[in-house]
C-alpha cells in the first residue's frame, strides 16, 4: 500500500459476482458456446480508475414520460399483445440507479426479428422494429410500451426454442457494471429447457431474469404490465486493492 | 460487520445473433474528430474477431472504453473530470484552471498546480461491429495514462467489452500501444503471464505510427488475454 498521492483518491471498486450467479462462458449445451468461449484461465483483473468510469448516456437520451398512455400507444398499429414492462434499476445494495441507459431489442409477436440475418418463416410487422431505448428516472424507474415477443426457432438442438424474451443492454454507472441480459415472462413453458436460460447455476439469480404480471402497472382496456426490477453489481466498502 | 440482506444481481444472457437492431443506433466507430486538434494524437485501429475454429466472427461487437489524451475519464468518479467538480470530491480538482497541454499534461500527479479541462465533447466511448469477414476498424485519439491504485500511472490503454452470440457475457480485455515504454511497468499488464502479454498490444502495420492492428482470438494458442473485472 505504497506510493498512495494526495492525487489519488480512495475509489471504490464494484463487488465481484458469488459463485453459480452468473453463466460460465463454456455452457456445451449452448453449441454456440463451445467455438467463442475462452479455454484459457481469465486474469483477475483489480479494478482501476477504468473499470470504475464508464460510459454516461443520459443527457443525451433523456426520454420522457415513454409510457405515459393517456396519448395512445406509441406503437399504434404493431400487432401482438401490448404489454408495459417496467421496473427499477438498482445495485445490489438496493441503491436506485438513475439516469441510466437500457436499450432494448426483441421479435415481434410472430417470432421474426427485423434483421436480415432472421429468416424465421414467420411474418414481419411493418410497423414493429422491436427497438427501444429509455433513461432510469431518479428513482431509478424505466419503462417501454412494446409487444410481447413470441417464441422462436433457433438450430441449438432438435426442435428447439427460444422462449419469449426481451433484450436488455444497461450502461450502469461503471465500464464494470456492464450488463446485457435477456428478460422472461412468468410461467412460460418453454424456459425449463432453454439452455440460455438454464446456463446460471443459482435458482434465485436465474429467477431475477424472469418478469412478473403487474396488475399495478396493468393499464385498463390498453395492455397488461410486467414488472422487472434489474439489480447491478454493488459498490465495494473498502477502497480498491494495490 | 452486520448482517446485511443484498439483492442477487441480474444474471448476463447471451446478445444474440440480432442485437445490431439495438445497438446500431448507438454505434460510433470513429470518435478523433471530437477531441480538440491540438491534443490529440489520431490512432486507427483495425483487427479481426476469430473463433475457436480460426472462422471470423461476423456478428461480434467491441465496446471501448478510454481517456482523452490528457488522461481524463468523462464521469464524475474521475476526479479531474469537469463533472467532479460540482461533486465536491477532492481539494485539488477544484482548483480546475485550464491549461494548454505541456509536457506534463499527462501526469495527473502534477495537476494541483496545472490542471488542463477535460475535453468536453470527446465522450471516450466507442461501439464498433464486426462486418461479414469478422473485421473491426476504428478510429479514436491515443489516450493519456491515468492512475493505478497504487499510484503509479498505467500504461495508455482503451478498455474493451466484446459481446457475441455464443458468449454468456461480455469478454474483458485491453488495448495497449507499440513502443510504450511504460508497458512494461504497467500494473494490470504485470499481472499477465510474460509471453501472453503480446496479445494485448495493438502492432504498427505502416511507417504511419497511427495505423495499429489489434486481433481478437477468442480461443487456442495465440487466444487473446480476457480479465475478470
Amino acid at each position: 500500500m505504497s506510493g498512495k498521492t494526495s492525487a489519488h483518491p480512495q475509489l471504490l471498486g464494484y463487488r465481484r459476482p458469488a459463485p453459480g450467479t452468473q453463466p460460465e462462458y463454456l455452457h456445451p449445451a449452448y453449441i454456440s458456446s463451445i467455438k467463442r468461449a475462452p479455454t484459457k484461465p481469465l486474469v483477475h483483473l483489480p479494478q482501476t480508475i477504468s473499470e470504475i468510469t464508464g460510459p454516461l448516456f443520459a443527457s443525451e437520451h433523456a426520454s420522457a414520460k415513454s409510457c405515459d398512455m393517456t396519448r395512445g400507444s406509441s406503437h399504434g398499429e404493431a400487432l401482438g399483445e401490448r404489454v408495459i414492462v417496467t421496473g427499477r434499476l438498482l445495485d445490489e445494495d438496493a441503491r436506485a440507479l438513475p439516469n441510466a441507459l437500457i436499450e432494448i431489442w426483441q421479435a415481434n409477436a410472430a417470432g421474426r426479428y427485423f434483421h436480415k440475418w432472421d429468416q424465421h418463416d414467420a411474418p414481419l410487422d411493418p410497423n414493429f422494429s422491436g427497438v427501444g431505448r429509455a433513461v432510469s428516472d431518479a428513482q431509478g424507474r424505466y419503462c417501454f410500451v412494446t409487444i410481447k415477443p413470441g417464441a422462436y426457432p433457433w438450430k441449438n438442438h432438435y426442435n428447439a426454442w427460444r422462449p419469449a424474451h426481451i433484450h436488455f443492454s444497461i450502461f450502469g454507472p461503471a465500464f464494470a457494471t456492464r450488463l446485457v441480459t435477456q428478460m422472461y415472462f412468468p410461467g412460460d413453458p418453454l424456459l425449463e429447457s432453454d439452455p440460455i436460460f438454464n446456463s446460471t447455476a443459482d435458482e434465485n439469480a436465474r429467477k431475477r431474469l424472469v418478469s412478473t404480471f403487474d396488475p399495478q402497472a396493468t393499464v385498463p382496456e390498453t395492455a397488461l404490465g410486467y414488472s422487472f426490477d434489474i439489480v447491478l453489481r454493488g459498490r465495494e466498502a473498502t477502497p480498491l486493492e494495490t | 460487520m452486520p448482517l446485511t440482506l443484498t439483492l442477487t444481481p441480474t444474471p448476463s444472457q447471451t446478445v444474440g445473433p440480432f442485437f445490431s437492431i439495438g445497438f446500431d443506433p448507438l454505434a460510433v466507430r470513429d470518435i478523433a474528430s471530437t477531441h480538440p486538434s491540438d491534443e490529440r494524437e489520431r490512432i486507427t485501429i483495425a483487427g479481426r474477431v476469430v473463433d475457436g475454429n480460426g472462422s471470423p466472427v461476423p456478428d461480434a461487437v467491441l465496446e471501448i472504453w478510454q481517456a482523452d489524451a490528457n488522461g481524463i475519464y468523462a464521469h464524475p468518479e474521475d476526479a479531474h473530470s469537469d463533472s467532479a467538480h460540482t461533486e465536491n470530491h477532492l481539494d485539488d480538482a477544484q482548483t480546475g484552471s485550464a491549461q494548454a497541454g505541456g509536457a506534463h499534461a499527462n501526469d495527473p500527479r502534477q495537476r494541483a498546480t496545472s490542471q488542463p479541462a477535460r475535453s468536453p465533447a470527446f465522450t471516450g466511448f466507442l461501439r464498433v461491429p464486426t462486418n461479414d469477414a469478422g473485421e473491426f476498424r476504428f478510429t479514436t485519439i491515443r489516450p493519456g495514462r491515468v492512475l493505478a491504485p497504487n499510484g503509479a500511472l498505467q500504461a495508455p490503454h482503451l478498455a474493451v467489452s466484446i459481446f457475441m452470440r455464443g458468449l454468456l457475457k461480455r469478454l474483458v480485455t485491453r488495448i495497449y500501444f507499440p513502443g510504450e515504454e511504460s508497458n512494461t511497468s504497467d500494473f494490470v499488464l504485470s499481472l499477465v503471464e510474460e509471453q501472453r502479454r503480446n496479445t494485448l498490444i495493438a502492432r504498427r502495420t505502416s511507417a504511419n505510427s497511427g495505423e495499429l492492428e489489434w486481433n481478437v482470438i477468442l480461443q487456442g494458442e495465440n487466444e487473446t488475454v480476457f480479465f475478470e473485472v
